[in-house]
């Protein structure tokens, strides 16, 4: 159950504004049925420029459907330059605040905002379209985008930024970009708050170096893999020489674009010993096994 | 405004003979059943009787049930004890619909040196057979299926599976959380070697659970301890839990026949006035075999916890396959295994009912249900005028 608040709990049971204007000016949609949430936005202005109607259609959870409902509340007698300064902070504050899970409801009510004026400015021939480099491939989700939620948001982890844009809560494998995009904003801020990796024992007997190499697949590598559909056991060690053998991979994964080998011997190198080198077990990965799609 | 409860796969209502028989435990006969004294002895024979009554649900020997802290913790019995007996086998099957308490652990057991493989289901939610016999091998430590599926009510056709393993000398354990008390289940005549209860859901309290272990399955104690359950599971017994649980299975088997034909008529009855009255909707799972008493419908182009949140207006619970956080983007691992598409993943709900439903809650519910699903249609950008 979530803790709405009662103007939550309100909008969602009365909400104002349902439907779409006729004839409008601007016309802003995003999301999609895949993605969990979308919203229509439309408006029309008034001889002065200001907007005398705005109108939505929403699907998505409660807060969704509460925010987009406050939203057209909001720009309601705005000018566009007004509207356009709308933070999703504004947004949510209106509704006396949102689950931190439920953030990215008050960030796709302002992004249909923005993609509405920019319908508008453009003279309605532009619908909206991602701009700039697209990092979280699962909701299409832009760097410029996920360093607005940022800034405006104060924000300093990855699950707070999935939280807020959803980006990285599909499969993980933008995580670490999202992960660099914090720090180059937040800068020292941030660095307080990463952990630190363990630290490399001086020597290991071999039963330390095997456990060490098994916990360091489970917990660094194998979860980036699994995301996409693949996956990574571990055959034998000897000496410095770990073979592992590859499973399940996804053909249209991003990750192939890598060398599995290269980046698998650099977490065992980063977290476990420099002389470690990787070989992919070729018996193993010769046998055909199912893809688990 | 009085509470209309359809979600009795999550938990279920304490039944009333059952807070009267353990009232007294916690209040006066509050003895532990190890201790010499009568005191806490007369306490150990009630724990007796409670043994023998689940062992009567589950036609087994009362040896054979072991009592543990709930559901999860009987599933994670069963594998890592499992696991532990049988140290030369690497590898465990289970499928891809089971609940966490299962899925969780298997995954974990992954990455400690275990292959784990995880057989698929059909658009109808029924197990792939075919790709369990071929996976079945030598190496193979345990297989774990469900019984029957929480989400769908889907049943798997266990007695079949069990026969196949025990055929290949591989331990089978069953989570059968949801089975029991709602379909027949007769232990002594199946190749079952391992089962999980847990009470909360047949009207027993929450915290106590149940693994059947068939006499002679090799299995290593999880739980260290004491000498309780005979030395297969440490730790001070949940006297009232296990009197409770003992006096709900009892009831069970009084009211069996009640669950299959009252509780499926108002289930088929709920069932059937919804799709009636909301168009674009369809139940997922298979509907000749499932649970009497669950239903999982989609209703496409609307988001499921808007639906639960009008529902909860009328004091109407239900619950929802989609979890709308953030990070979901799968809707739920049991629809999407179906391959049930986003347009109706996002807006199942599931209805699970119990012998203490009446008509009038079912009437209401279909009465209620036709307004709410409009409501949010209009509010949808996804459906035309």
């Amino acid at each position: 159950m979530w803790e709405y608040t009662d103007k939550v709990r309100e909008h969602f049971f009365n909400p104002r504004n349902v439907g779409e204007v006729e004839n409008p000016d601007g016309v802003g949609e995003v999301g999609s049925l895949a993605c969990g949430d979308a919203l229509k936005l439309t408006f029309k202005l008034d001889k002065n420029g200001k907007i005398t109607d705005a109108k939505f259609k929403t699907f998505g959870c409660a807060s969704a459907i509460a925010t987009s409902s406050v939203l057209t509340e909001i720009i309601k007698g705005m000018t566009l330059e007004q509207a356009a300064k709308v933070t999703n902070k504004d947004i949510a504050d209106y509704l006396g605040g949102l689950p931190e899970q439920k953030m990215h409801c008050s960030v796709m009510g302002r992004e249909a905002l923005e993609a509405a004026i920019a319908n508008y400015k453009t003279g309605g021939s532009k619908k909206h379209q991602l701009q700039g480099k697209v990092v979280c491939n699962c909701f299409g989700v832009t760097e410029s985008e996920i360093e607005r939620v940022i800034q405006e948001n104060d924000l300093t982890s990855v699950d707070e930024v999935t939280n807020y844009c959803k980006a990285g809560g599909g499969c993980g494998g933008c995580k670490g970009e999202i992960e660099k995009i914090i720090e180059r904003i937040q800068g020292d801020k941030v660095k307080e708050k990463f952990k630190t990796p363990p630290v490399k024992q001086k020597k290991l007997t071999n039963i330390q170096k095997i456990q060490l190499i098994q916990e360091t697949i489970n917990e660094q590598i194998r979860p980036a893999l699994r995301a996409h559909g693949g996956n990574i056991e571990l055959i034998d060690i000897e000496g410095n020489k770990v073979i592992v053998a590859f499973r399940g991979m996804c053909a249209q994964c991003k990750l192939t674009e890598f060398t599995m080998k290269d980046v698998v011997e650099a977490k065992l190198r980063e977290f476990v010993s420099n002389e470690l080198y990787v070989e992919e077990d070729v018996d193993s990965a010769a046998q055909p096994h199912e893809h688990k799609g | 405004m009085p509470t209309i409860y359809f979600d009795n796969n999550a938990t279920t209502k304490v039944a009333d003979e059952v807070f009267e028989e353990i009232k007294p435990y916690f209040t006066e006969l509050y003895g532990n059943p190890s201790s010499m004294h009568n005191f806490g002895g007369q306490v150990g024979i009630k724990i007796r009787d409670a043994r023998e009554k689940v062992a009567k649900l589950l036609g087994c020997e009362p040896a054979e049930v072991i009592f543990t802290g709930c559901g999860t913790e009987s599933d994670n019995t069963a594998i890592m004890g499992t696991l532990y007996a049988r140290p030369e086998r690497r590898k465990i099957i289970t499928s891809r619909v089971e609940h966490p308490a299962v899925l969780a652990t298997c995954r974990q057991l992954e990455g400690r040196g275990y292959t784990l493989i995880e057989i698929g289901v059909d658009s109808q939610g029924r197990i792939d057979f075919e790709q369990l016999e071929k996976e079945i091998n030598d190496e193979t430590a345990i297989v774990t299926i469900m019984w029957a599926n929480n989400e769908t009510g889907v049943i798997f056709p266990i007695e079949r599976i069990a026969r196949l393993c025990r055929s290949k000398d591989v331990t089978f354990h069953t989570d059968a959380v949801q089975a029991v008390g709602k379909i027949p289940i007769n232990l002594s005549k199946s190749d079952i070697d391992l089962l999980s209860i847990s009470g909360h859901k047949l009207h027993a309290p929450k915290g106590i659970g149940v693994l059947y272990v068939r006499k002679g399955t090799r299995l290593t104690p999880f739980m260290q301890g004491g000498h309780q359950e005979g030395g297969r599971r440490a730790g001070t017994e949940n006297v009232p839990g296990i009197i409770g649980l003992g006096k709900a299975a009892e009831l069970a088997m009084n009211n069996f026949e009640e669950e299959n034909n009252k509780v499926k008529r108002l289930r088929d009855k709920l069932e059937n006035g919804i799709l009636k009255s909301c168009p674009d909707c369809r139940i997922n799972g298979d509907t000749k075999n499932r649970l009497p008493n669950t239903t999982n419908i989609s209703f496409e182009y609307i988001e499921g916890e808007a639906i639960l949140l009008m529902l909860d207006k009328f004091g109407i619970c239900a619950s929802s396959g989609s979890a709308c956080t953030s990070g979901a983007l799968e809707p739920s691992h049991v629809l999407r295994a179906m391959g049930v598409p986003f347009t109706a993943a996002h807006g199942s709900i599931r209805f699970s009912l119990s012998r203490y439903n009446t008509e009038e809650q079912v009437d209401l519910t279909i009465e209620k249900m036709p307004a709410i699903i409009n409501r949010l249609r209009e509010l949808s950008p996804f459906v035309a005028k």
